[in-house]
């Protein structure tokens, strides 16, 4: 359950995010996930990337080297079917999440 | 496939922390130029984004930490269903286990004797470039010392070479007297082999002048320790080797046991002294040959450089000493195991036990297979509800695979313990009290690497068995049917190719021990050309009492009388070397009138021996024709020999060699008084061979064996004996023995053979029987609910078992014919090593086919009583 709070909602914005945008780089990925919270949400830079990592083995999303419209060589991002099914899987398990978290605390 | 691209990773983590360092500056460009354009100066926008990143070395290490996590992650996740999954059939898990431990152990006893007869280097500090020079003829493999001088002052190709024989010596430290084996080596051998003294100094090249110009010995660590209480100050102290003063001048360092595998001496002499009266005239003669000679090889020079190097030195000395160096060549052998007299055999013998130890494997991994294919098989459904709900045929594979591997590597492990528990013992034995003969095999890295691989590979092999089952999968229809469906015929054939192979194999290893087991009987009822039962021998040198070869002949003559004195004693004989035993010479044989004594123009080469009159009655030597020697035949009267049956019929043909005359190398003449019963000398396994006797007071010889003929127990003559020749020289220390006891050496090789061969075969007939067992037994409850119903039908018993064992029956049969054929012309190698060894023995095939049969009825008992037992009430109660 601690493992899958923290990593697992950043396992969750991450998918989230590649299923909205669709191909995405790794810094594409931050400034998205803060923009689109306005600005309640900030990754923190360094630690996205051993999760990027461990997804892309897990066979969750897949990467390609390409050219960004700056002209500048970035590893693209984009979801696999596995990865939709984890998005669905992990959706589910958050709101799950909030739901048993919002009853505790109403509980008083 | 991940699992794998992960642990491919794990090994090209460079191109990955390239890729990775690639990603993260493009990350930090990226925010850098955001910065820019958001109004920061460039050294703050650099700034602000290293801060935001944070510290890029600890995210590589997180990142390349995640493969590993994962690749632990999945296995272990895999492991430990697999655990789960053997637990659950503790049956199958059981016989998998055993089967392994079978198969694995064995291989790992072979390799590791193998590994140090055959593969390791000699166990001195420089073994590169070390070689045997044995001659190109095998068999022959002792050189003369002044052919070793000229080898070693004319050669190109070695940097030094050494000579060294083993001898044999009584040793007297102050008031002690040890018997010792001893090598005495020629001034260069430590420093060739690079060995450094632990205590004192070593003998060197300049240390020898010439004749007795050395009295030094060198002692062996471990003698120093158990003799010595590993006292430095007995270096320079003064010993008595053969009542010859000698000077101990230093200790060998420990594990340092000269340059023969097997052999533990006590100490190490120069080869220019001589502590008996041999004397020292080998040092210049050319025609005896007893010494082994090793060389180390220059870098860069080739074995064969070097062998054409010696073989155009041996073509020189043949054409300047056509009488004795005509038939030298040399030949580079692997050292340490006597030159190659002993490896040879040694090693074609290791390589057919490999062979059988890897076949005992390879029915193992059939066993397995077969089993393997019928558990999953039965977890069908399991499968094929794992494959419908998503799970990839790969993926259900490696679960298989890892079980496989898993129950493999466990067996491994536990085969690996029994076995270096095994070779342990083996080390500690001591086959021969009065030898220094240590078998020592420590298991070491390189044997675990092979049980590990052979553990993995085995796995494989098997776990891979079921493939093809998951691959043709089709998980609706095995769903559809229930688990008491009606077998796949085709996947119950390939099973039954299997049990099949593994019969044949098992068969082969079973004909296989049988030949070498009735070859060793048959070479223990061929005529020794003696009697041991009933005799006792009492050995000793009488240059150990300060005897010369001359004066001999008096104290053997007092020996015989005492002796035969001795109520109870019905014979009483000397020879010099009893035949069979672990000396004896042989010399070249020429027809009456030769002129030109090279060896090439002699007759045959025979073995000879010296012996008193009344030794052949003693030791039970028929004479066929002629008479024995007697006291007469001295030295003063014409040479007369005896000879036997093989040497009379090479020389004479049918003629009656009686009366007639033959030549020595010496040039003496000798008449033949007598021919006896052909016999074994060297070894039980020989062809018959050339031998003669002389005369004891014609061919006088320190060394004495007196053979002893009694109807008293050994245990009432033996102290009675001792007691007698006690008196005729107290300082003469005897050996005795009882005869048969006495012939354990020379039968050795065969035992130890035949011992090898029965464990195969037994371990082969044990994996018959749990492979038939297995099949049967399952076959019988695969049908149960069948043969239920034809019970309740009213089929009778016989029919039932028809139906429920003809099919494994039929494997046997066809299995066991096959092994028998392919053991029959296995037969045919095996022949070469076990002597008398033959597959066209009736016997033989009679006993494969009955034990067959019955480790067959053996293994279908339980299946056959099972499937008789079927009650079709209780059957019917449990579906």
């Amino acid at each position: 359950m601690a493992r899958n709070d923290l990593q697992g909602s950043l396992d969750l914005l991450v998918l989230k995010t590649l299923s909205q945008m669709g191909e995405l780089h790794g810094y594409g990925i931050v400034l998205h996930i803060q923009r689109a919270s306005d600005d309640l949400l900030s990754v923190e830079e360094g630690s996205l990337y051993p999760a990027v990592h461990r997804m892309e083995q897990s066979g969750w999303i897949r990467s390609e080297w390409k050219m960004t419209e700056t002209n500048r060589e970035a590893k693209y991002y984009r979801l696999t079917p596995a990865g939709q099914k984890e998005l669905i899987k992990a959706e589910k398990s958050f709101e799950q999440l909030v739901k048993g978290i919002r009853s505790v605390l109403r509980y008083a | 496939m991940s699992i794998f691209r992960r642990i491919v990773n794990s090994f090209h983590r460079s191109k990955l922390e390239q890729d990775i360092d690639r990603e993260l500056r493009s990350h930090m460009e990226m925010r850098i130029a955001d910065n820019i354009a958001a109004g920061m100066s460039p050294e703050q926008a650099r700034r602000d984004a290293l801060i935001r990143f944070g510290n890029r070395t600890a995210i590589r290490e997180g990142i390349t930490a995640v493969d590993a996590e994962l690749i632990f992650d999945s296995l272990w996740r895999e492991m430990r269903y697999a655990m789960r999954q053997l637990r659950r059939t503790p049956a199958f898990t059981i016989t998998a286990l055993v089967t392994l431990v079978l198969g694995i152990g064995a291989n790992v006893v072979v390799f590791s004797v193998v590994e140090q007869l055959v593969l390791k280097p000699l166990d001195v500090p420089q073994p590169s470039g070390l070689y045997s020079v044995a001659h190109a003829t095998h068999g022959y493999d002792n050189q003369s010392y002044p052919d070793y001088l000229d080898f070693q002052n004319k050669n190109s190709t070695f940097s030094d070479l050494a000579a060294y024989r083993i001898q044999f010596a009584g040793l007297a430290a102050g008031s002690a007297a040890y018997k010792c084996w001893y090598y005495r080596v020629s001034g260069n051998y430590f420093d060739m082999l690079g060995v450094q003294p632990a205590h004192g100094r070593l003998f060197h090249a300049s240390d020898e002048r010439g004749p007795n110009s050395a009295p030094y010995i060198v002692l062996s660590h471990n003698f120093w320790a158990s003799h010595f209480d590993a006292d430095p100050r007995v270096v320079g102290t003064a010993v008595h080797i053969n009542k010859h003063a000698f000077t101990v001048i230093g200790i060998a360092p420990s594990g340092f046991h000269g340059t023969e595998v097997f052999i533990w001496p006590d100490f190490w002499m120069p080869i220019v002294n001589t502590p008996d009266d041999e004397g020292t005239g080998f040092l210049s003669n050319r025609a005896m040959h007893n010494l082994f000679i090793l060389g180390k090889l220059k870098p860069d020079v080739t074995v064969q450089q070097a062998t054409d190097n010696l073989n155009a030195i041996a073509r020189e000395l043949a054409l300047q000493y056509p009488a004795t160096d005509d038939d030298l060549s040399a030949r580079l052998v692997k050292p340490g195991l006597m030159g190659d007299s002993f490896g040879g055999p040694a090693r074609s013998f290791l390589a057919a036990v490999m062979v059988l130890a890897f076949l005992v494997l390879l029915a193992a991994c059939a066993n397995l297979a077969s089993l393997f294919a019928a558990r999953t098989a039965d977890r069908s459904r399991e499968l094929a509800i794992r494959l419908a709900i998503g799970s990839s045929r790969w993926h259900v594979l490696r679960q298989l695979l890892v079980e496989a591997v898993l129950i493999s590597v466990l067996g491994g492990a536990l085969g690996t313990i029994f076995s270096t528990a095994l070779l342990r013992a083996f080390t500690r034995w001591q086959p021969f009290p009065e030898f220094p003969i240590h078998v020592t095999v420590n298991p070491d890295a390189r044997i675990y690497f092979v049980a590990l691989l052979l553990s993995v590979g085995s796995g494989v092999i098997w776990g891979l068995v079921p493939v093809r089952q998951v691959w043709a999968a089709d998980s609706a229809q095995v769903m559809k049917s229930s688990a008491g469906a009606p077998l796949n015929f085709r996947s119950f054939a390939f099973r039954d190719l299997l049990l099949c192979i593994q019969i044949t194999l098992c068969t082969l290893l079973v004909t296989s021990s049988f030949v070498a087991l009735r070859g060793m009987q048959r070479s223990l009822r061929a005529p020794l050309g003696f009697q041991p039962q009933g005799a006792i021998l009492a050995d000793t040198d009488l240059h150990m009492g300060g005897h010369s070869d001359k004066s001999s002949t008096m104290m053997q003559k007092r020996m015989l009388q005492e002796v035969a004195g001795i109520p109870g004693v019905s014979a009483v004989g000397i020879i010099d070397e009893r035949p069979l035993g672990t000396g004896g010479s042989s010399t070249t044989v020429y027809r009456q009138g030769t002129t030109d004594f090279r060896a090439s123009n002699s007759v045959f080469g025979a073995k000879y021996f010296s012996i008193s009159p009344g030794y052949l009655n003693a030791a039970g030597t028929a004479l066929l024709t002629g008479r024995d020697f007697n006291w007469q035949d001295n030295a003063g009267a014409s040479k007369v020999a005896i000879v036997n049956e093989t040497f009379a019929r090479a020389l004479f043909g049918k003629m009656t060699a009686l009366g007639l005359r033959f030549t020595l190398g010496d040039k003496a003449e000798c008449e033949i008084v007598g021919v006896v019963e052909n016999g074994k000398y060297d070894s039980i396994t020989e062809p018959p061979r050339a031998a003669m006797f002389f005369p004891l007071e014609q061919n006088p010889d320190s060394d004495t064996t007196l053979v002893v003929r009694s109807p008293l127990p050994p245990a009432e003559i033996v102290p009675e004996l001792r007691n007698v020749l006690g008196k005729i020289d107290p300082n003469l220390p005897f050996t005795f023995h009882i005869w048969p006891d006495a012939l354990g050496f020379v039968l050795f090789p065969a035992r130890v053979a035949t011992t090898s061969l029965s464990v195969m075969g037994l371990l082969a007939a044990m994996l018959a029987v749990t492979g038939v067992f297995g099949i049967a037994m399952y076959s019988v409850s695969k049908r149960a609910k069948e043969f239920g119903i034809r019970v309740a039908l009213g089929a009778q018993p016989f029919q039932l078992m028809r139906s429920a064992l003809s099919r494994p029956v039929m494997l046997l049969l066809s299995g066991s014919a096959a092994g028998l054929l392919l053991g029959s012309i296995a037969s045919q190698l095996l022949a070469q090593i076990v002597y008398q060894a033959t597959s066209r023995d009736p016997l033989v095939f009679a006993a494969v086919m009955a034990t067959m049969i019955i480790l067959g009825l053996f293994a279908m008992w339980i299946p056959a009583h099972r499937a008789l037992g079927i009650h079709p009430a209780g059957l019917l109660r449990e579906e």
